[in-house]
């Protein structure tokens, strides 16, 4: 690429002298009308909601630690931040990809719907908290309640998993390769079939994980808190 | 040969108690119901206006105009919404409500000019299309919300509690949870759906600030953003709304209304309207933004009277949610169709119950085809008939609004004022912070010494 065509082709903010603000109505607006396919995004420095509510399919580089709601409610981007990040990444993520290279804190993918969230480093409690159809592939570990009232969609968790996972689990399906400090009411664990395996090979060749998918636990719910239950009120 | 038969009740355990107690022995389960608290509480039939005599003038009843115009949303919105009447409807889903009732509250409110709001499980189409302005609910689960519908939106509803339930998540049980529902919850048909009582992804106050300006940035600082509250502790939950960003904050006081929740909820948590609004206003003023946040106050609000008591006590609007389920037929002995009356008695005794004391909401079995799912029953109330009956009661409240407007000397509703009321009751001047009628006594606050 030329650097006539660079120029045409990407875009670099600076978040030291650009707002936040003034970034995302940039991506909102000006972007569906431009030949723009690649966006740079500098300093983040801790700053919230960069690449918030994105509907175009480009790549959004943040180059550095991010904060809260980075890439939140995310549809078509592919967004990957080179740091940590901090509460709900890509929160009810709709679709494309939102890859964060170092930790997340709480919440990541929250309520996502849709898409794919890598979390490469560890993720911390509540990930995957409400999933509704979203995918989640965390290459470290993940805190306690991870997948709580997950509805749809899959985490796959690659080390270990905190207290009380996929607690009052619907129907989301969580994998775990290393250790589960424990599952949370209505979890279990069931058999890994070939379709299970399957699953947790495609979505670490689309997270470019590698490692033996045969390793995991599944975990999924019990059902048993589907209908109310006299015998058991206490889980209500 | 027997005596009389002596009845002397007990009041502590007397037969509401007696059947509470049976009910728990016999199902091991508490009681799940729909509507508000029904226990008499201090409210706004407990205060009266001081309508204009020698000391104020009133205004000509139907040769003056009296305003009730109302803006939300000035702190920060680019575009705050300009309603017609003070007088919104309250969030409701689609779910615990029929799609016909939802398309009911969207005519009925765009012809009177107001807003309705969604509720958890998001956005209908029917819904958006009929509703010209549209409040979208944030809500812990999150069930339908979506990015495409935010941006449709006319204002954003993040909704910390209810005032039937505040501190509980909501609750959907199996029948009401039709393939259409659970499409849209992205959960199985028929289970027993519950939501969930915290957000995802935010707890505190300081997270709810950097949520709201997440959602600002996705809407382009377009449109308002209100935080709903059960009316719990009011003062400082106010003032934390306040920072948080909110633009119009909306307390849901006890009598609020819900389709499904445990009856332990609906009848011993939270703080009644009355109580509430005061407190609500106390913090804005508190805070220096009286008027640059608006206040919506909800929680039994039935009639006129009550959404002007409302105002004059410092509200800038009113949300109704039972009041307009009771005008589409809810509680009525007969349900609509065609020309004809139909006896609806039949079907409320099959629930247990009759016109006029029904709470069945929970059970999708609704009489008269408003808090139902089921095909048959939803044609019960038809959109067209339904629109029209909420039109009419919308157009009520507001006439009697600025009636009493007027009378007070008002050419605008909001213009209202604290001063123009006093209060039957110990209770209600001490919890509306207005003297007992005849006195200036506001229990509580210091005495002038003119009794
Ligand atoms: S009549 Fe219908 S809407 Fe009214 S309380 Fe009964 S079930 Fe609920």
């Amino acid at each position: 690429m030329d650097n006539h065509e660079k120029t045409r082709r990407e875009k670099h903010f600076d978040l030291l002298t650009q707002s936040v603000r003034d970034v995302n109505q940039f991506l909102h607006h000006q972007l569906p009308a431009s030949e723009i396919e690649r966006i740079e995004i500098a300093n983040p420095n801790g700053l919230h909601s960069i690449a918030a509510g994105m509907d175009q399919d480009v790549v959004i580089d943040i180059l550095g630690h991010a904060g809260y709601f980075i890439a939140g409610m995310n549809k078509q981007a592919h967004v990957t931040v080179h740091g940590n990040v901090g509460w709900s990444v890509a929160e009810n993520i709709m679709s494309g990809t939102v890859r964060v290279k170092g930790h997340a804190s709480e919440s990541a993918g929250a309520s996502g719907q849709g898409g794919l969230v890598i979390i490469e480093g560890d993720a911390s409690s509540r990930c995957g908290i409400s999933m509704k159809g979203c995918d989640l592939v965390v290459g470290g570990s993940v805190g306690h309640f991870s997948a709580f009232m997950a509805q749809a969609g899959t985490l796959v968790v690659c080390g270990d998993a905190g207290p009380n996972l996929g607690d009052s689990l619907y129907e989301a399906t969580i994998y775990v390769r290393g250790k589960i400090d424990s599952l949370g009411a209505d979890a279990q664990e069931e058999e890994m079939q070939a379709a299970d395996i399957a699953k947790v090979e495609q979505l670490m060749a689309a997270a470019d994980m590698e490692g033996d998918a045969s390793g995991f636990k599944r975990i999924a719910s019990a059902r048993s808190l589907y209908h109310w239950n006299s015998e058991d009120p206490q889980e209500y | 040969m027997t005596g009389p038969i002596h009845r002397e009740e007990s009041a502590l355990i007397d037969r509401q108690a007696i059947h509470y107690i049976r009910q728990a022995a016999e199902q091991g389960l508490y009681e799940i119901r729909g509507m508000g608290a029904k226990r008499p509480l201090p409210s706004f039939d407990d205060l009266v206006f001081l309508t204009a005599s020698a000391s104020r003038y009133p205004l000509e009843g139907y040769r003056e105009k009296c305003v009730s115009k109302t803006v939300l949303g000035t702190r920060y919105a680019k575009k705050p919404l300009e309603l017609a009447i003070p007088i919104t409807i309250a969030g409701m889903s689609f779910g615990a409500l029929s799609a016909n009732v939802k398309e009911s509250l969207g005519r009925a409110a765009t012809q009177v000019g107001t807003s309705t709001t969604t509720g958890d499980g998001g956005m209908t189409p029917e819904e958006r299309e009929s509703s010209k302005t549209l409040v979208y609910q944030c809500l812990p689960s999150r069930y339908g919300f979506n990015p495409d519908d935010l941006r449709k939106a006319d204002a954003i509803e993040m909704v910390l509690g209810q005032g039937a339930k505040p501190g509980g998540g909501g609750m959907l049980l199996g029948q009401k949870v039709s393939p259409r529902v659970a499409e849209m919850r992205t959960l199985p048909a028929g289970i027993d759906q519950r939501s969930a009582c915290r957000h995802p992804d935010w707890t505190g106050p300081d997270d709810l600030k950097i949520k709201l300006e997440e959602l600002r940035e996705i809407t382009d600082w377009q449109i308002p953003i209100y935080v709903k509250l059960g009316a719990t502790r009011v003062f400082n939950d106010v003032k934390l709304a306040v920072k948080a960003g909110a633009d119009v904050v909306v307390i849901d006081g006890m009598q609020g209304g819900t389709a499904a929740t445990q009856q332990v909820f609906i009848e011993h948590t939270g703080i009644p309207t009355l109580a509430a609004l005061p407190l609500a206003v106390q913090a804005l003023e508190e805070m220096n933004v009286l008027g640059e946040v608006q206040l919506i106050i909800s929680g039994g609000i039935r009639t006129g009277a009550d959404v002007a008591k409302a105002l004059a006590l410092g509200a800038d609007a009113v949300a109704i949610g039972q009041g307009v389920l009771v005008a589409l037929g809810c509680n009525h002995d007969s349900y609509r169709q065609g020309d004809q009356e139909q006896d609806a008695t039949a079907d409320y005794a099959q629930l247990g119950t009759a016109p006029g004391f029904c709470h069945h909401c929970q059970t999708g079995r609704c009489p008269v085809g408003i808090t139902t799912q089921d095909k048959e029953l939803e044609k019960r109330l038809t959109p067209d008939v339904g629109a029209q009956r909420l039109e009419n009661y919308l157009q009520v409240l507001n006439m009697e609004l600025t009636t009493l407007a007027r009378a007070c000397g008002k050419s605008n509703v909001h213009h209202l004022e604290r001063e123009d009321l006093v209060a039957l009751t110990v209770e209600a001047a001490a919890m509306a912070k207005v003297p007992l009628a005849g006195t200036e006594w506001i229990p509580g606050q210091p005495s002038n010494g003119i009794i």
